[in-house]
C-alpha cells in the first residue's frame, strides 16, 4: 500500500509540475499536428492516396512525437538534482519510475491519442479506422513511453542527448509501430483488429513489468557519474 | 581450483592480456587458412548452381558474415550482463570491442545480400522478413556504439551500454517474431526465396569452412580489440609501461599487437 501512495504522490507532482509549464506537453502535439500537415503536401492531396497512406503516416508521426516527448521525461528533474534526492531516498525506485513514465504518457501520449481522430479526418482516414487509431495509440504510446523513458534514463546526464536518444531508442519502437499501424490498417479494412491491440497489450504489460527495472538501473548510472 | 578462482583469473586484465596473446596467432592463422582454403573451394572448385549459375558463390561470404553478425550481439549481451552483476571490467572491454565488429559484419551480410539479390531476385533490396530484422541488428548495432562514444567517462560508458545491450537483447527476440508476423501479413513477393531447399554437401562443405573461419576470424578480431583497450585502460599501471617501454627497445615484440 505504501509503494502505491508513493507512486501516486510522484505522479501528481509531476502532473502539477507539468501543469504549471504548458509547453512541455503541448510542444509533441504541435509536432503531430504540423509534421502530418507535411505528407500532403509532399505526396499530393489526393484523397485515395492519402487515405491508402494514412494510417502509417499517423503510426510514424505519433512515434517520432512521442520519441521528441521522451526527452523531458527525466531533463527537468535531473537538472535541478530532484532525481539525486530521488536515487538517496530510502523509498523504492520501481514504483517512483513507473509514475514518473505514466505521468509521461499522460501528457504526451493520451493527448496524441485524443487528438489523432482530427488528423485522421485531414489525411481522409476512413470512419472505420477511427476507433482503432485512437485505442491502438493510446495503448501503443504507453509503451512507447516506457521504452523511450530507458532511453531518456541513460541519456539525462549527457549534454547532447537528443539525436543519440532516437538513434538508441528507435530500433526498440519498432514491434509496436507494426502492430499499431496494423491495427489502424486492419479496422479499414473491416476486419477485426482486438488481436492487434491484445498484442498491444501485451507489449505493455511486458514493458510495465522489466522496463522500471532497467529505467531505474540507468538513472542511477546517469546520476553517479 | 575452484570456479571462483578462474573467474577472477579471467577477470585480470593483465593475465587475459597475457594469455590472449599466446592465442592470437593460432586463431589469426587458422582463420587465414580456413577463410582463404574455404573462398578458393567455393569459388573454384565446386560445381555452379544448376538455377543460379555462379551467383550463388557470395554465400560463402554472406552466411557466415550474417551468422557471427548475430550471435555477437548476444555474446555483447552476455559480456555486458556479466559487466553489470559481476562488475567485471574485463567484460565491459569485451563488450566495447564486439560493438563495431558485429556493426561491421552485420552491414558485410547486408550489403552481400544486396550484392546476392540483384542477379537472383533483379532488385538489390526487398523488404523480406529477414533482411529486415538483420537490418534493424544494424541500427541496435549503431545505436549501442553512438551511445558508448557519447559518455566521457569511462566507466558511465559501459555500464549505460551494459543497460541498452541487455535491453536490446530482451527485445530482439519480439523485433524478430514482429517483423516476421508483418512480413506473413504482406502479400507474397513474387520472387522466390532460397532457403527451403536444402542445400547441397559440395555447396556445404566448402560453407562449413568459410563459417568456422568466419568464428575465429571474429575471436580474433575481438581479442585483438579487447587487448587494445586493455592497454588504453590501464595505461598507468607498470605492467603496461613495462610492456609499451620494452617494445620500443624490441621492435619485433610490437608486432603481436
Amino acid at each position: 500500500m505504501a509503494l502505491v501512495s508513493l507512486a501516486l504522490a510522484v505522479l501528481r507532482r509531476d502532473l502539477l509540475a507539468a501543469a504549471r509549464r504548458g509547453s512541455e506537453w503541448s510542444n509533441p502535439l504541435v509536432f503531430f499536428v504540423m509534421v502530418c500537415a507535411l505528407f500532403p503536401l509532399g505526396i499530393g492531396p489526393e484523397p485515395q492516396r492519402l487515405a491508402e497512406l494514412a494510417p502509417g503516416i499517423l503510426w510514424v508521426v505519433a512515434l517520432l512525437a512521442s520519441l521528441l516527448a521522451s526527452d523531458t521525461v527525466f531533463r527537468s528533474d535531473y537538472d535541478d538534482a530532484t532525481l539525486e534526492q530521488m536515487l538517496l531516498s530510502h523509498q523504492a525506485l520501481y514504483p517512483q519510475v513507473i509514475a514518473k513514465t505514466l505521468a509521461h504518457w499522460l501528457l504526451s501520449g493520451l493527448p496524441l491519442s485524443l487528438l489523432s481522430p482530427l488528423l485522421g479526418v485531414l489525411l481522409h482516414l476512413p470512419a472505420a479506422g477511427m476507433l482503432a487509431l485512437m485505442a491502438s495509440l493510446a495503448l501503443g504510446s504507453a509503451v512507447l513511453s516506457f521504452i523511450g523513458a530507458i532511453g531518456a534514463a541513460l541519456t539525462v546526464g549527457l549534454r547532447k542527448g537528443g539525436l543519440l536518444l532516437s538513434l538508441i531508442i528507435l530500433p526498440l519502437y519498432i514491434p509496436v509501430l507494426i502492430f499499431g499501424s496494423s491495427a489502424v490498417k486492419t479496422a479499414v479494412d473491416g476486419g477485426p483488429f482486438l488481436p492487434q491491440l491484445a498484442m498491444l497489450g501485451v507489449f505493455f504489460l511486458i514493458a510495465l513489468a522489466l522496463a522500471p527495472l532497467a529505467i531505474a538501473g540507468a538513472l542511477r548510472i546517469s546520476v553517479d557519474q | 581450483m575452484s570456479i571462483w578462482t578462474t573467474f577472477h583469473k579471467w577477470g585480470s586484465p593483465r593475465w587475459f592480456y597475457q594469455f590472449s596473446g599466446r592465442l592470437l596467432p593460432w586463431l589469426g592463422g587458422l582463420s587465414l587458412l580456413l577463410l582463404i582454403g574455404g573462398a578458393v573451394w567455393g569459388l573454384a572448385l565446386v560445381p555452379p548452381d544448376y538455377k543460379q549459375g555462379n551467383s550463388f558463390r557470395i554465400i560463402y561470404v554472406h552466411v557466415p558474415a550474417s551468422a557471427v553478425a548475430m550471435g555477437a550481439y548476444m555474446m555483447m549481451a552476455i559480456a555486458g550482463a556479466i559487466h553489470l552483476i559481476w562488475r567485471m571490467k574485463l567484460a565491459a572491454m569485451v563488450m566495447k570491442a564486439i560493438a563495431p565488429i558485429g556493426a561491421s559484419l552485420t552491414f558485410l551480410a547486408l550489403l552481400t545480400g544486396a550484392v546476392w539479390g540483384k542477379p537472383t531476385w533483379g532488385t538489390w533490396w526487398v523488404w523480406d522478413a529477414r533482411i529486415t530484422s538483420v537490418l534493424i541488428l544494424f541500427f541496435l548495432y549503431l545505436g549501442v556504439i553512438a551511445l558508448h562514444q557519447a559518455f566521457e567517462n569511462r566507466e558511465a560508458a559501459a555500464k549505460a551500454c551494459a543497460v541498452l545491450v541487455i535491453v536490446g537483447a530482451v527485445n530482439i527476440p519480439i523485433i524478430y517474431w514482429s517483423v516476421e508476423w508483418w512480413y506473413s501479413l504482406h502479400q507474397p513477393a513474387s520472387i522466390r526465396f532460397i532457403g527451403e531447399s536444402s542445400i547441397h554437401p559440395t555447396m556445404l562443405r566448402p560453407l562449413m569452412a568459410t563459417m568456422s573461419g568466419m568464428y575465429l576470424f571474429f575471436a580474433w578480431a575481438m581479442l585483438l580489440f579487447t587487448r587494445t583497450e586493455i592497454l588504453d585502460r590501464e595505461r598507468n599501471t607498470r605492467w603496461v609501461q613495462d610492456i609499451v617501454c620494452s617494445g620500443d627497445k624490441k621492435p619485433e615484440s610490437r608486432s603481436v599487437l
